[in-house]
């Protein structure tokens, strides 16, 4: 009875796995087939029908390395905001008695279910119209420049640091700036990781703003430049698949390589809790 | 605390009362993000809510012309046309597939995970990389995997559909639901991992010694025991049905075919940026954000339970 169930587990657990990673073995495989095969044999390597001749294709067409660039200055830009306004917010919530916090961390959790559907149009009005930032990567910074899941969990950590630390080096002294920048800081690390991770995936996968935002295509991200060529270039292309899923692979590389090499930052509970506020 | 004067140790901000508090930095600290809530979702959401009941259109910047108040005139022309009825029942089935499937599946394969020995590090980054990675390159492979030729109609052939699966009108919006529950699956089945470590231990050794069996233990013990974090999984499913935009944009070519599956997101942009009515465009977004609202209301009432 017993092994039965953990032997039906395995098998559930096994096929899940099966189910969320093949899409993407099969995004590899097809990005290197020479000529596309969508038959059952096309799923597996084949030696006569390998190239990497679809990634020269797809450069061709949307400039990979333009793409990538303007996918990293959009998300380094958001990611430096995050980090030094999210941290300084962060930890004004959790060490520092002042007039407007509770007000600032209801706001905080208030942000976070603000439907982005309904600020699409005055954004949009505010950003390209009355600001004149369209095809800029200011535009495409500021909607998404202090990540306030990240907030959360910088207020999160720096609670957790025992507050005579506080204490003991203020009457030392030390100013907040000190306290933030030599005691607390270097003790939240694996704070600033986790928040940094989950505000990167943030930009770099972003489709509809920088979408929106962006026509000139030496300033499009990654991932509007291929979406784009997916919705109305991959036809003229000698195999188009091929091509789209080898700017799929590029696009896709980056966050997964990060994922696998911090996957221990991300820890479920601290997701979770993130969530939850 | 005035014994304290003239000792070097003093703590100046404890002892005044300041206009802002004990350590007014903190409102310093705080400025910068304060200000980007207030320019980048106070100020557009009343924004929003303006133009929707204007006559709003584009001018060029510096231009002044009047944009006269149209009460509910906005809602009339955008709620009068059948495409843009047409998307909000598109959602209506998109969310009826996509949740009970992300509720059901995730919960189970979270409860397997917590339970398994082996692999378990591997199946963590298994489920979570299909939610990391961008829609757009995911696309790429679905499309590659759906259409008419594809791998997966090869594996069915003659129960393959016909029209394909993302040009068929009936499949499509079923495809692009499919397609969200896998690839966010990976979140929600987080979500439930860290909730099922709030389930005590001992109720299911309490049910196992009242003699429940493994599938009686997960209906008594697993499905209540998470019931936060299912009120959670609800609402951010809903919310995540409403924001669609990128799939029927890629998948079906812009709500394809004939408009069945269009979303309200995609109307949006469709009207209100390409078209040049952000006022009707508008008034699709607070229609679409009241009824979230209420679906969520809904569900916290109904699958919340008293806490």
């Amino acid at each position: 009875m017993s092994r039965f169930q953990t032997g039906l587990r395995s098998a559930v657990l096994a096929l899940g796995a099966i189910a969320f990673l093949f899409p993407f073995y099969y995004m590899i495989i097809g990005s290197l087939q020479t000529k596309q095969d969508p038959s059952l044999g096309g799923a597996f390597p084949n030696p006569s029908n390998l190239t990497g001749a679809n990634y020269a294709a797809i450069n061709d067409r949307i400039n990979l390395f333009s793409g990538l660039l303007n996918s990293g200055i959009f998300t380094a830009g958001v990611l430096i905001c995050t980090l030094v306004f999210g941290v300084l917010v962060g930890y004004a919530l959790a060490v520092l008695q002042w007039r407007g916090r509770g007000v600032t961390f209801a706001l905080a959790l208030l942000v976070q279910v603000v439907p982005f559907q309904l600020l699409i149009i005055p954004l949009y009005v505010l950003i390209t119209r009355n600001y004149g930032l369209s095809d800029n990567y200011l535009g495409m910074i500021l909607p998404f420049a202090i990540n306030s899941t990240a907030v959360i969990v910088f207020r999160q950590y720096f609670l957790q640091l025992p507050k005579e630390l506080f204490e003991a080096a203020r009457i030392d002294g030390a100013s907040e700036f000190k306290l933030l920048w030599r005691i607390a800081l270097p003790l939240v690390r694996p704070a600033l990781v986790t928040a940094a991770l989950l505000t990167f995936i943030g930009p770099w996968n972003e489709f509809l703003w920088p979408f929106l935002i962006t026509k000139d295509a030496s300033m499009q991200p990654l991932a509007v430049s291929l979406a784009s060529y997916i919705s109305n270039v991959a036809a003229s292309t000698a195999n188009p698949f091929g091509a789209s899923l080898a700017g799929a692979v590029v696009l896709a590389a980056p966050v997964v390589i990060l994922f696998l090499v911090f996957q221990r930052y991300f820890i479920s509970t601290d997701l979770g809790s993130s969530v939850k506020g | 605390m005035g014994s304290l004067d003239g000792s070097p140790y003093v703590v100046a901000p404890k002892r005044k009362r300041h206009l802002f508090g004990r350590n007014p930095l903190g409102l310093l600290f705080s400025a910068p993000y304060l200000v980007f809530v207030l320019a980048v979702f106070a100020y557009p959401l009343g924004f929003a809510i303006y133009i929707a009941f204007h006559d709003y259109f584009f001018t060029a910047p510096g231009a002044v012309v009047s944009r006269p108040f149209v009460g509910l005139q906005n809602f009339i022309d955008a709620f009068t046309d059948p495409d843009v009825i047409r998307s909000f029942g598109n959602v209506g089935i998109f969310l009826i597939i996509n949740v009970p499937l992300t509720v059901v599946f995730s919960l189970v394969l979270a409860s397997g995970l917590n339970r398994a020995v082996h692999l378990k590090a591997f199946y963590r980054v298994a489920y979570y990389i299909p939610y990391l990675t961008a829609s757009v390159a995911i696309v790429a492979v679905w499309l590659f995997l759906f259409n008419g030729s594809g791998l997966v109609n090869q594996i069915l052939g003659p129960l393959a559909p016909n029209p394909s699966w993302l040009v068929n009108s009936s499949l499509a919006m079923p495809s692009i639901a499919l397609f969200v529950t896998w690839k966010q699956m990976g979140f929600y089945i987080l979500l439930y991992l860290a909730a099922l470590q709030n389930v005590p231990n001992e109720l299911y050794e309490a049910a196992a010694t009242d003699g429940a069996g493994a599938i009686r233990k997960f209906f008594s013990v697993t499905v209540p025991g998470v019931r936060p974090a299912t009120v959670l999984v609800l609402l951010v499913s809903t919310v995540t049905g409403a924001n669609l935009f990128t799939e029927p944009y890629l998948l079906t070519n812009g709500g394809g075919p004939n408009g069945s599956s269009t979303s309200p997101v995609l109307l949006m942009y469709q009207k209100g940026i390409e078209q040049g009515h952000p006022d009707e465009a508008s008034a699709i977004g607070v229609v679409l954000v009241i009824l979230v609202l209420i679906i969520a209301w809904l569900q916290n009432r109904f699958a919340g339970g008293r806490d």
